[in-house]
């Protein structure tokens, strides 16, 4: 992997200044992928439900690699950025976007692709053939992360 | 099995990634995954009296005398006592070996062993036997370089190993590289994450609650990406293996090791 393609998430780390975002826009803007995604079902998403899940470390939480931290969690994870004020830097299209496959964004990210199996490898047999999250789930988390402004973060 | 074409040459680049890691790699210095554990941690596997790994390395040091198949053989009666015999053994394995023509690990070198020499019946992989016999051997390595060599022989192993480490696998879609070269220190969940070296094991892995091979830890990691893992003892973990060992040359063997 070369210098130019190192993911943003790699070369900002855990950083908690704007430019994170900045950062992760200009790379989705140089893709040339999906940047904004349309609702995945009818029934709107719901947060409390989208809280719940991206809380459950059995289902390949956000937290393993994002911190929340107006959430009251311990151990949560530095890999990934901030997601304090999310709701401030994406709409719902281009959260919906970012959750279903980073990778139409940045095609090195490291983040899972959590609704779609697209070039997937290897999976274990018991996840064979099933994404991450269902399509609803997709759209309750998103709800979730809609709610994390910066108003939510004081 | 695996062609090798123009191995002098990949050689070659192997030695210059070796002595030029800053520009062959973005990859840091190796660290022992000792550095990243917790202060407690790292006092269980300070102390010998302590350290859980010794249940195993006594056993271990009975087994190497125990005689086994119709002979009554035991390892001591051809080799001799374990703490000469066996030093410096682990810090370069796995190894390749010209009558099986292929790569071998500690584990298989015992099990080729039993069956061929001893005629007995070889310890299952991941028979508490075998991993008591691979840690009174690592023992022998502690403090010494984890080196193992790199020729003609072993090179496509390597390039495998390293393939296989670089490639994204699992519903995660992950390669060890994105949390061990990426992200190594930096916190997963509560957990730092180390830089996966391989020079403590076997290990007493606390959070097993028991002793674990290399490629039990291997094959926790796929798991953890919900990968299919390959099969402890296989080509691909071996190879693997080699990879992990090169890539962490110079570590000190540690074995046997205690990891959260």
């Amino acid at each position: 992997m070369t210098e130019g393609s190192v993911p943003v998430a790699r070369r900002h780390g855990h950083i908690r200044w704007p430019g994170a975002a900045i950062g992760l826009f200009l790379s989705g803007a140089a893709a040339a992928g999906a940047q904004s995604l349309p609702p995945l079902t009818e029934v709107a998403g719901d947060p409390a439900r989208g809280e719940a899940l991206l809380r459950d470390m059995g289902r390949a939480s956000c937290l393993i690699c994002h911190e929340i931290s107006q959430l009251d969690e311990k151990d949560m994870g530095e890999i990934g950025p901030l997601l304090d004020g999310v709701a401030e830097r994406y709409d719902a299209g281009e959260l919906r976007a970012r959750v279903a496959d980073a990778r139409t964004l940045n095609p090195d990210t490291m983040m899972p692709p959590y609704y779609s199996l697209d070039g997937l490898a290897g999976v274990a047999r018991a996840y064979r053939g099933q994404t991450i999250y269902s399509a609803q789930e997709v759209e309750d988390v998103v709800a979730f992360l809609l709610t994390l402004t910066d108003e939510a973060a004081q | 099995m695996m062609p090798a074409p123009r191995p002098l040459m990949r050689l070659a680049a192997w030695l210059c990634a070796l002595a030029l890691p800053g520009l062959a790699t973005a990859q840091d210095a190796p660290r022992s995954g000792y550095s990243y554990m917790e202060p407690e941690t790292q006092a269980l596997q300070d102390d010998d009296f302590l350290n859980p790994g010794f249940f195993l390395v006594d056993q271990g040091l009975a087994l190497w005398q125990q005689p086994m198949g119709p002979e009554g053989q035991s390892c001591a009666g051809c080799h001799g006592a374990v703490e000469t015999a066996m030093r410096g053994v682990a810090a370069r394995y796995p190894a390749f070996d010209p009558a099986a023509d292929r790569l071998m690990n500690l584990e298989l070198r015992i099990q080729a062993e039993m069956a061929g020499r001893m005629q007995a019946t070889p310890f299952d992989y991941s028979a508490p036997e075998m991993l008591a016999l691979t840690a009174v051997i690592s023992l022998q390595s502690r403090g010494l370089e984890m080196r193992p060599e790199i020729n003609d022989e072993t090179l496509p192993y390597l390039d495998m190993g390293r393939e296989i480490y670089e490639t994204r696998r699992g519903q995660l879609n992950l390669a060890c590289l994105h949390c061990h070269d990426d992200h190594a220190g930096e916190r997963l969940r509560g957990d730092v994450i180390s830089q996966g070296q391989i020079n403590a094991f076997p290990i007493y892995r606390l959070l097993w609650s028991e002793a674990g091979s290399r490629h039990r830890m291997f094959e926790w990691c796929m798991q953890s990406v919900r990968a299919e893992p390959f099969a402890r003892g296989s080509d691909e973990f071996v190879a693997l293996e080699l990879y992990l060992a090169q890539r962490g040359a110079g570590l000190a063997m540690e074995a046997p090791g205690v990891r959260r």
